[in-house]
């Protein structure tokens, strides 16, 4: 296949970035998206240019590093995948592909089509735990049975990869399904109960702080999360914010 | 200098208790004044950094990812091991010692081993109370599966995610104490250097990868939980950015390197698609659990499969070789990965490799598929011979199983494993090996520890599924905790570490004077050219059979190729930015050096055991032929070049565990 592709380059923090054309031959279906970029980026380098910058790391689906904002949908046209996980097939021979980063006030642009995502560690550091010490004598594992729909609830709010793509694909930059999964993971576990209403507080309370948008149900989040996290996260979140509220 | 493991004394279900009795402790009015670095924030590094800082350390963590978050343990699928015996299938911390030196084939230090057999219960329950949303029965209680080599089933897990629900656990241990300010957090910053004071690890030189600022940091200790060093050959289900800096640098400045040559094969991978591949992707061993391995009996078959005229669904159960339950009948499918492994590669040498490489074999779900629809059919009273609807119950109950698994597959390869066989074939994916430590974690330099994968000690010549994740949270969470606050009641009265000593200025030039020599050099090929023909020489002469004569070319091979890579490489843009590239290039000029010592231990060790298999010691039946003669740990020590290494022996005592024919038959 032959692809044109408009990549945004962006020196550093302080310029200004633009779009820039490049065209790649022979790429081959059975590529992932970033071996496409990195055939790209091996070409630039021998020719003496500076290749393009973008975050990637286990290219399994899992670590939440890649972030491309890929024919103006986060993580590309295929769903349910990270950007990793997208495979050349997806794309036609002649196409040209759009290619940015996410576009977020809190999640500002590092290099080319790398963002800082420090902001989604902070709003954890601010609750995303249970206090629990390690000391090998807390209790038997099996001592507290756990209804299998609410460890299997939790266990799908705890699959998010902080990936940053609801952000990304939300018009207010919102990050609330990316919190709502964290609350609720917590929310749905017996021991996570007792420090549910310092949790949510605190933890929204950094959200706003870092600058994210309100949620206006639109969804858009919920269609691009490459781990399929629901909006029921969000209202769950919302209701225990408002219960955490009122016991103020 | 001699090597001393440091085992206490005593039975050896006796021996962690007594010592933690008899150790030095420093008081927390004390631990306020100490400060420890912890380099790496996967499993090992994120919950030692964590319950450090919990005990009153001043902890500063290091990693080179954007958050503690995404390190490599968060892609570890299938499961954590641990002898809880909550199936009552006569599991005991005594078996799952066992279990685990035998997979070991006899290379690992009992001592070590039957520690992390101990605290391997505690694990589970600590990472239950931080809210880590393990698999449940329907009662409530937590489930378990089987994994390789083992007969009982104590694996707990969280569908293929294990690693990531963990990883998450440890990392909110961590945003806990990074939010009382008691870890101080450093993301994207790269360990470059180990700065020795005195003798004794002091601190570390790392590299902003934002702005390429070098910094440096000091410490009473330094430990490292910096992984392994798979990426040497290139191709490896290992992140990309996985690397053995740390632990090179580490070896460097003095501590012994221990059994490189053994690295994990896991036999249940994705097969290399073409010459553009970055990474190889796991399929994980939970997957033999109702998986069944097979090639076709008939050459002619194979023929037909590789030209896409036959499919595998159309040949007969009878024409296909169930190879692993033809060979070993008591453990099938879940034999151990490396000798799995080594069978995938024996039928494909007899060339029934079922693709167009010749190299993959079938991991077939139809059979559970039809096990498990027939179960549910019973169970909601439908129709046991009803064939369409069995086959859709069974492959409802593959789904909530595997799903995660069979997504990532078809994404990758295109087909539907819910109804065609999957095509596998063994992928490098961890390593055994690493720097030397004693029974404490500590290395060969005073104050220098490693934990996890990092470190050489608990798994031998071979790791056992579900065993990855239990040590690297048992270094992390119950080992070293303790053995390190040992070393540190000698530093209450220390003070704080100065950078601006000579030995922090000359570590600090010497990495510099690497950076520009990287930067400066102008030569005609990028980084990844270099590691892409590393990668070769690796697979092909170090991979999963090695001889002699292979190894001798290799070493030859790598040197030369190092001296080429240190003229000829390419780095763009400058030191003083975010570069990808340059980060590479350090990393693989660090590789360049581990590569040949590498093959250096390979070719010393005139045997085979676990995952390092030698041509010309083999049964007649092709078994691993182990040599009593081995009996030890190599361990190198550093002298200018690979090449100069010189071997220093710990000899391997089992006293607990009589050595004989690992046979799994």
């Amino acid at each position: 296949m032959n692809l044109t592709l408009k990549i945004w380059r962006q020196k550093d923090a302080n310029d200004k970035g633009k779009m820039v054309d490049y065209k790649i031959s022979d790429v081959s279906p059975d590529m992932s998206f970033l071996e496409m970029l990195d055939v790209l980026n091996n070409e630039l380098i021998e020719k003496g240019d500076a290749p393009v910058s973008f975050d990637h790391d286990c290219r399994e689906g899992i670590c939440g590093s890649c972030s491309l904002y890929i024919n103006g949908e986060a993580h590309g046209p295929d769903r349910l995948i990270t950007t990793c996980q997208l495979h050349m097939r997806t794309f036609k021979d002649g196409e040209t592909i759009t290619i940015e980063p996410w576009r977020a006030t809190a999640f500002p642009v590092v290099k080319d089509l790398v963002v800082d995502r420090s902001a989604f560690d902070r709003i954890q550091h601010a609750g995303g735990f249970i206090s629990v010490n390690t000391s090998g004598n807390t209790i038997d594992a099996n001592a507290i049975p756990v209804n299998k729909q609410d460890a299997d609830d939790a266990f799908s709010a705890a699959t998010c990869i902080g990936c940053g793509a609801c952000v990304a694909s939300c018009k207010n930059s919102s990050a609330m399904l990316f919190v709502g999964a964290k609350v609720s993971q917590f929310a749905l576990l017996p021991q996570g109960k007792i420090e549910a209403t310092d949790r949510v507080l605190n933890m929204v309370k950094q959200m706003d702080e870092e600058g994210f948008g309100n949620c206006t149900n639109t969804g858009a989040c919920e269609v691009e999360c490459p781990k399929g996290i629901s909006l029921e996260n969000i209202a769950r979140m919302n209701r225990e914010y408002l219960a955490a509220s009122l016991k103020g | 200098m001699a090597l001393d493991s440091k085992i206490p004394q005593g039975p050896i279900a006796d021996k962690w208790t007594n010592y933690k009795n008899k150790i030095d402790l420093v008081n927390p009015a004390n631990k306020r004044n100490i400060d420890v670095i912890v380099v790496g924030t996967g499993l090992a590094g994120g919950s030692a950094a964590a319950t450090l800082a919990e005990l009153g350390y001043n902890v500063k963590a290091f990693c080179f990812q954007d958050s503690p978050r995404r390190a490599h343990s968060i892609a570890a699928q299938g499961g954590i091991n641990a002898a809880k015996n909550y199936q009552g299938d006569g599991d005991s911390t005594y078996r799952l010692f066992y279990d685990t030196v035998k997979g070991g084939d006899y290379r690992s230090r009992e001592a070590n081993v039957y520690r992390l057999a101990e605290v391997s219960t505690n694990i589970i329950d600590q990472c239950v109370a931080q809210g880590v949303p393990f698999a449940r029965e329907y009662g409530g209680l937590l489930d378990n599966r089987s994994f390789g080599g083992v007969l009982v089933s104590r694996t707990f897990y969280a569908a293929g995610q294990t690693g990531q629900q963990l990883l998450l656990g440890a990392y909110s241990a961590m945003n806990r104490q990074i939010g009382r300010g008691k870890i101080k957090m450093y993301n994207r910053h790269e360990m470059l250097d180990v700065v020795k004071v005195d003798g004794k690890a002091r601190g570390i030189i790392t590299r902003n990868l934002i702005n390429g600022e070098i910094e440096r940091h000091s410490a009473h200790a330094v430990v490292l939980g910096t992984g392994g060093y798979g990426n040497v050959f290139f191709l490896s289900t290992n992140a990309m950015g996985s690397n053995v800096t740390a632990a090179w640098k580490a070896h460097k400045r003095g501590a012994y390197f221990a059994n490189p040559c053994y690295t994990q094969i896991h036999p249940t991978c994705i097969p290399v698609s073409g010459d553009h591949q970055s990474k190889l992707t796991l399929m994980s061993e939970s997957l033999r659990n109702d998986g069944r391995i097979w090639v076709p009996k008939k050459k002619e078959d194979v023929e037909a499969i590789r030209s896409k005229t036959l499919k595998p669904v159309q040949i007969a159960e009878e024409d296909r070789d169930y190879y692993l339950e033809r060979r070993y009948p008591a453990f099938g499918n879940l034999v151990p990965r490396d000798v799995a492994s080594r069978a995938a590669k024996e039928r494909c040498d007899a060339g029934y490799g079922v693709n167009a490489t010749g190299e993959a074999v079938y991991l077939d779900f139809a059979s559970a598929i039809i096990r498990y629809g027939k179960e549910q059919a019973t169970v909601k009273g439908l129709d046991t011979n009803d064939e369409a609807l069995v086959k859709k119950l069974g492959q409802e109950v593959i789904k909530n199983k595997y799903g995660n698994l069979f997504q990532m597959y078809y994404k990758i390869v295109d087909e539907d494993p819910y109804n065609t066989p999957m095509m596998i074939y063994p992928a490098v994916h961890y390593t055994m090996g690493g720097v030397w430590v004693d029974y404490n974690l500590m290395t060969t330099v005073p104050g220098l520890y490693a934990i996890g994968e990092a470190n050489f000690s608990d798994h031998g010549a071979n790791r056992l599924g579900a065993s990855a994740l239990m040590q690297g949270l048992a270094d992390g969470y119950f080992v070293l905790p303790y053995t390190i606050g040992d070393y540190l009641s000698d530093d209450i009265r220390t003070g704080p570490i100065s950078t601006e000593s000579k030995e922090f200025v000359e570590a600090e030039a010497e990495v510099r004077k690497n950076i520009d020599h990287l930067i400066n050099n102008n030569g005609t090929h990028s980084v990844d050219y270099f590691h892409k023909r590393l990668g070769k020489i690796m697979w092909n002469k170090c991979g999963m059979a090695r001889n002699a004569e292979d190894l001798k070319s290799a070493i030859t091979e790598i040197s030369e190729l190092r001296a080429e890579f240190w003229k000829d490489v390419r780095v763009p843009g400058t030191a003083n930015e975010f570069n990808e590239e340059l980060a590479k290039a350090g990393r693989v000029a660090d590789f360049l050096e581990l590569g040949e010592l590498f093959a250096k231990d390979a070719l010393q060790r005139e045997e085979s055991a676990g995952g390092h298999f030698r041509d010309e010691y083999q049964t007649p039946e092709g078994e691993a032929m182990r040599r009593k003669e081995f009996q030890y740990v190599s361990a190198w020590e550093y002298k200018g070049e690979p090449k100069d290494a010189i071997l220093h022996k710990e000899e391997l005592a089992y006293e607990n565990i009589e050595v004989k024919e690992r046979s799994y038959k």
